[in-house]
């Protein structure tokens, strides 16, 4: 099953905050999510999701909550940990969805818990308090948590900012890893030279509309980077695929 | 799961140990054996229907109310996520204690026993339809905490308006004493009136900790792991409300045992919100239990009231929560 969306419209308020964005990923893919602040990346995706109304129409805000939360796990961009839990007890939330409660794992769970703590580096830290931990490491605990659920879709909001350069590779890694099982996700970021080169595909937005989808070569071109982030960069596509340092702001037309 | 359980145990035995203490305890002055044999045992003696109708009826709402006040603590402070949550946020006590004083002030209790928590309950449902209305669909937490704010403040002003404008000072006097809560001669038709209020209460809340859990995530997040957070949130406030209202109407306002008892049992219970509601339940009798055996125990001839206690033993509790957090951002 893919996600797919159509004609997805969020007014908050009267403010439309995006505006009849269509979107397909297919199992397999890691789509970036890019455009400067307040370009609608988190709107759309907490509405394809059901957590916003919207107009038009969504394949995962179609489903029940429960299915949904078995088909597709969503890390938010604040890093909010409510209490003083251990890391394990945080990140086997993730199986609540699969009828698992936290105060009694089954094995397979506490499998499923496992993995994702490895996937994210972070078994070591498995009997630490989650509060505790430096924000680094609760964003890493967090994509655990999203992790665990073991969904065929994950959406992350920013999973790698305040990251040190290998988690930010280690996290971005571990998309790809999950594409290759077949699974899909998408991702806002705003790094966009880590965006280019781990990811299949980029949807650009900005103010609230898809203004480019496709292979990052052909959408963060120099045309693109200066009108809708106002850069330039340096660019050079490599037999890696696309290179990209921004440089400075681009020259006002 | 093993330190969980015996942690229930334990504060299970300890409810039991303070419950027949509490039996125990009395200006009768009779030696426990007695006590315990006239209780069980019976005849038509003094000493069965003091066990019976007073001692018994008076241990069972400690520890009903107990429980109610420390899962109420809990689950708002699971819903809203902050540690100074406390029932009476919500409102409910505050215009039950209004109903209570508007039938204390308009006479009604001398007209028939009940009058007092019937009203009381009356108030607690007139708080409880405003909140679902204000913040039941829409709006989140911090709509609820708002509105309860206003509705205990509109509650308590039109309390001290009662007050003072009572022409009457021996109902000021009652109502002031009532305020502070006891549960000195009740019988047990107050315990049949909390009781049903209570089991409500505990069944609307007791399933709602997993839901609970995932909120440790956040509102959003918990919404993506299938929680459905208005539905949540109604039956949250429904069962605080009814287990406070309940408590309220029969044993006035007893503050701290809510806002105390989730604290001292977090880590004990490793932050986890949903097991924090059965401990709390039970942390919570023990409580009310061992204060209401303080307030015979220290002045037994001067009427101690029983919410005085609690906010005596509860107020350093709630400083030394305030000292830890310091400076903790």
């Amino acid at each position: 099953m893919a996600f797919v969306c159509r004609d997805v419209t969020v007014n908050l308020g009267s403010t439309p905050v995006v505006k009849s964005v269509s979107l397909t990923i297919a199992p397999g893919e890691v789509v970036g999510l890019i455009g400067p602040n307040g370009a609608g990346k988190t709107t759309l995706m907490r509405a394809t999701l059901g957590l916003l109304p919207f107009s038009g129409s969504c394949s995962l805000a179609e489903m029940p909550a429960t299915s949904r939360a078995r088909y597709a796990a969503w890390l938010p961009q604040d890093r909010e940990i409510a209490w003083p839990i251990p890391v394990e007890a945080l990140v086997a939330l993730g199986r609540t969805p699969h009828g698992a409660s936290i105060s009694r794992l089954t094995r397979q769970d506490a499998e499923a818990v496992r993995r994702a703590l490895e996937k994210a580096d972070m078994w070591a830290f498995r009997d630490r308090i989650a509060t505790q931990l430096s924000g680094g490491e609760k964003a890493r605990v967090l994509l655990a948590r999203a992790l665990a659920q073991e969904t065929p879709m994950l959406l992350a909001d920013e999973p790698i900012a305040g990251l040190d350069p290998a988690h930010q590779i280690a996290t971005m890694e571990v998309f790809n890893t999950q594409a290759a099982d077949g699974r899909s996700v998408l991702v806002a970021l705003h790094d966009l030279g880590l965006a280019a080169r781990f990811c299949s595909r980029l949807v650009l937005m900005q103010a609230g509309r898809k203004v480019a989808d496709g292979r990052p070569e052909d959408v963060l071109t120099a045309h693109n980077l200066a009108e809708v982030f106002g850069i330039d960069a340096y660019r050079v596509e490599t037999a890696d695929g696309l290179l990209l340092q921004p440089l400075k702001l681009a020259a006002k037309t | 799961m093993m330190a969980y359980v015996r942690l229930l145990v334990a504060l299970g035995l300890l409810s039991l140990l303070l419950f027949v203490v509490s039996l125990l305890v009395g200006p009768a002055g009779v030696s426990p054996r007695l006590s315990l044999s006239a209780l069980i045992f019976g005849d038509a003696g003094p000493l069965t229907l003091v066990m019976r109708e007073i001692r018994l009826p008076r241990a069972i709402l400690g520890a009903v109310i107990g429980a109610a006040l420390g899962l109420g603590g809990a689950a708002m402070q699971g819903y809203l996520r902050n540690p100074m949550a406390e029932p009476g946020i919500l409102g409910v006590s505050g215009t039950a204690a209004l109903g209570a004083v508007l039938a204390i002030q308009t006479g009604l209790t001398a007209t028939f026993a009940l009058a007092l928590p019937f009203a009381a309950l009356a108030g607690a449902g007139v708080a409880v339809t405003l909140l679902l209305f204000l913040a039941g669909r829409r709006g989140g937490a911090l709509t609820l905490i708002l509105a309860g704010i206003a509705i205990s403040a509109l509650a308590g002003a039109l309390t001290s308006l009662v007050l003072n404008l009572s022409p009457n000072p021996f109902a000021a006097n009652e109502i002031i004493f009532w305020m502070m809560g006891s549960l000195a001669d009740r019988s047990f038709l107050h315990v049949a009136l909390a009781l049903p209020f209570f089991a409500l209460g505990a069944c609307l809340i007791l399933p709602l900790g997993r839901g609970l859990d995932s909120l440790t995530l956040g509102e959003d997040a918990a919404e993506a792991l299938g929680v459905r957070i208005v539905r949540l949130r109604v039956l949250l406030v429904a069962g605080v409300a009814a287990m406070i209202g309940g408590a309220t109407a029969v044993a006035g306002a007893i503050g701290f045992v809510g806002l105390v008892v989730p604290h001292l049992l977090r880590r004990t219970v490793g932050a986890q919100p949903g097991r924090l509601l059965f401990a709390s339940a039970l942390g919570g009798a023990c409580m009310v239990l061992a204060a209401d055996i303080a307030v015979r125990l220290i002045l037994p001839d001067r009427d101690l009231k029983l919410g005085v206690m609690t906010a005596i033993v509860g107020t350093p509790f709630f400083l030394h929560l305030i000292y830890r957090t310091r400076g903790r951002g």
